[in-house]
């Protein structure tokens, strides 16, 4: 009688212990994730302040009476690289997207530029990379709600207050990302 | 995402198992009806037997076949920049572990396909036909879409029903066949069993009316799943996109052309984001035994979604124009409530399209997966250079200008795509000026040392001219 409880305590905490490891395992694999898509957001923002410098001086020469455009964007994005937290650089990160944009609608007044080779592949370059932030962000999102989910839910939210697991931070930006009216055809 | 996979895995392998009995029972009853006592046990090994190394042989270089069946040829990043993006951007939409190679086909017929059992090692190919039609946002519609059915696990459904879809039609058409040009001999079976005569016949017609029927099933349940899975990457492309609009016109421009694409055949025609064989002017029976839906269905439901691009706006969206008779997206998937905006169409650089210069560049683009190098004239005409030529010199199609062509560093310049050649960048650099003294008020020609011609207009009165091939400066004195 004795032997069979010692028995079926034994595979309870057997159990018990394989479950947490088991759970543990998946919350690191999930914040490792988090990690991960958020370095490639930062491995994209990198990209996009390394190709700026060559769009500015390919458009210097057309753009002669738009120096102010010009030198918005070269201060948005020394201010970018200058910034710490995480708070200032999605700030930064977003008035550097608005003074492309601004940008870009300039261009259109000046079609020796648009049709310049040089200027189509950096623009190419900049359309993608902006592409590659937003589908960046887009999946770090996706895998915080994945693991903020884990962490809450039960049974796995035992083991994430154990191990002191803590939900991440959603990257948002205000004003920029709004659902666009829908055309009907 | 997860929950979608799983769903589909359950799916999956009911269909696998009710096409796996159909093939054991097919090789049993055709290994009974020709040996009665041992037969059914022969034919079942014999039909397992191909099965296995049928789809080892897939699963192991199914990807690769399929690409040297299709003449893709993998192109680099020089060679079509945005293509990459594309697929890097959709890499990163998709959280896919590692960059898909890229393949382009050489061919007019605008379809692309996505191929590899795993994540961490897939391919997609696309023709030039598909990239000399769409815009930026069509293609990363295509794009989305052929990513959408390796994450999945479209790629695997197909490589592994596939072959158990051709193990079954190839024992039954051997059966039905040596039935044909051998009666002879399979009387000669049939009389044999005394005894059992009469329960031998029986096994043979059952044979013979399963062989018939068993590739007809398999095949329609193969093509149900799969025109169910087309939706689906529909469903997953537009949420990795955030833009539905793009796939929409994307389907929508490619089913405007009736071209069929030259390498792909019944097999392979489901990993295609359109059916690549189109037979006009058989709609009617093409509902059941097509691939994929039909095009027209699968845009109107994308143009229909709104408020947001999670797979329960397109489930809204199908089943609003379907009639809702049965759920495309497994239940778990619906549960995927996060709104997803649908974002702006993304600015086109060049809108106005010129179709000779289309037809040039895809030419170009082409010769450049082909390993041509290209050499820029000092005229400006980009002469292609084939990988295996081997004469040192070559004169200009345009300017009869002599260019040494640098044999050595041929394959290197392929690699990065156009040069202009040493001894020309040479010449541009320090073009001398030359003078060129009028002898009278008259039209007169002066040559220039590149060997073009420029006539001088008796009312001609400024003092210089510019070559129009070499920019060199002549100098007129009166």
């Amino acid at each position: 009688m004795g032997m069979i409880l010692l028995f079926v305590v034994l595979a309870i905490i057997v159990f018990a212990v394989l479950f947490v490891v088991g759970v543990f395992n998946s919350l690191v694999g999930l914040k490792n994730q988090v990690k991960n898509a958020w370095s490639q957001i930062d491995v994209q923002l990198k990209r996009r302040h390394d190709l700026i410098p060559n769009l500015v001086e390919t458009a210097k020469g057309y753009m002669q009476h738009e120096r102010g455009t010009l030198e918005n964007i070269t201060k948005a994005r020394s201010d970018a690289m200058g910034a710490k937290s995480v708070g200032d650089k999605a700030k930064a990160e977003s008035s550097l997207s608005g003074a492309m944009g601004k940008f870009f609608l300039v261009v259109e007044n000046y079609p020796d530029l648009k049709a310049n080779q040089n200027f189509l592949a950096v623009q190419e370059e900049l359309t993608s990379t902006e592409n590659k932030i937003a589908f960046a962000r887009q999946n770090y999102n996706d895998q915080v709600l994945f693991f903020n989910n884990k962490i809450q839910m039960v049974p796995s939210n035992i083991i994430a207050g154990m191990f002191n697991f803590k939900s991440q931070e959603f990257f948002e930006v205000e004003g920029q990302e709004k659902a666009v009216p829908k055309v009907k055809f | 995402m997860w929950e979608l996979i799983r769903a589909n895995k359950r799916k999956s392998i009911i269909l696998f198992f009710c096409m796996g009995i159909c093939l054991l029972l097919l090789g049993y009853l055709i290994g009974a009806a020709f040996y009665p006592k041992s037969g059914g046990i022969i034919g079942i090994s014999v039909a397992a037997g191909l099965w296995f190394i049928m789809s080892l042989v897939s699963y192991f270089s199914g990807d690769s076949i399929i690409l040297t069946m299709s003449g893709a040829r993998e192109v680099t990043p020089e060679i079509h920049p945005q293509l990459f993006n594309i697929v890097e951007e959709m890499k990163i939409a998709a959280n896919l572990p590692a960059m898909p190679r890229v393949y382009i086909i050489d061919d007019p017929a605008p379809n692309a396909f996505a191929t590899g059992t795993k994540p961490n090692k897939c391919a997609i190919a696309v023709t030039a036909g598909l990239l000399s039609r769409l815009n930026r946002d069509e293609l990363q519609g295509v794009v989305a879409h052929e990513l959408s059915h390796i994450i999945n696990r479209d790629v695997l459904f197909v490589t592994f029903a596939g072959v158990l879809l051709g193990s079954i039609v190839l024992i039954s058409q051997v059966f039905l066949r040596s039935m044909w040009y051998s009666s002879g001999s399979s009387k000669r079976y049939r009389s044999s069993g005394k005894s059992g005569g009469q329960a031998q016949l029986i096994i043979w017609a059952v044979a013979i009316v399963f062989a018939i029927l068993a590739p007809i099933f398999a095949q329609l349940l193969y093509f149900a799943l799969s025109r169910k899975r087309e939706y689906l990457a529909d469903a997953s492309g537009a949420r990795l996109t955030r833009y539905p609009e793009g796939l929409a016109s994307a389907l929508e421009k490619i089913s405007r052309t009736h071209l069929n694409l030259a390498s792909a055949n019944k097999a392979t025609a489901p990993m295609y984001i359109i059916n690549p064989i189109k037979k006009l002017g058989a709609i009617g029976l093409s509902d059941m035994t097509s691939t994929h839906p039909p095009t027209s269905e699968r845009i109107r439901i994308l143009r229909s979604i709104s408020q947001g691009v999670n797979y329960s706006n397109y489930q809204k969206a199908f089943s609003a124009i379907k009639g809702g008779i049965s759920p495309i997206i497994p239940a778990s998937g619906i549960k995927d409530s996060k709104v997803i905006p649908i974002r702006k169409a993304s600015v086109e650089p060049n809108q106005e399209h010129n179709k000779k210069k289309d037809a040039r560049e895809i030419g170009d683009l082409i010769r450049a997966v082909n390993k041509f190098a290209f050499l820029v004239c000092a005229c400006g005409l980009k002469i292609k250079i084939p990988p295996d030529f081997n004469k040192p010199r070559i004169n200009c199609p345009r300017c009869r200008r002599d260019i040494e062509v640098p044999l050595g560093e041929l394959a290197a310049i392929a690699a990065v795509g156009a040069v202009i050649p040493e001894d020309t960048k040479q010449k541009q650099a320090n073009l001398e000026p030359l003078t060129y003294k009028r002898k009278g008020a008259g039209w007169e020609s002066v040559t220039c040392s590149c060997g073009r011609l420029r006539q001088i207009s008796p009312k001609f009165l400024g003092s210089r001219i510019i070559c129009n091939d070499c920019g060199r400066k002549i100098n007129i004195v009166n």
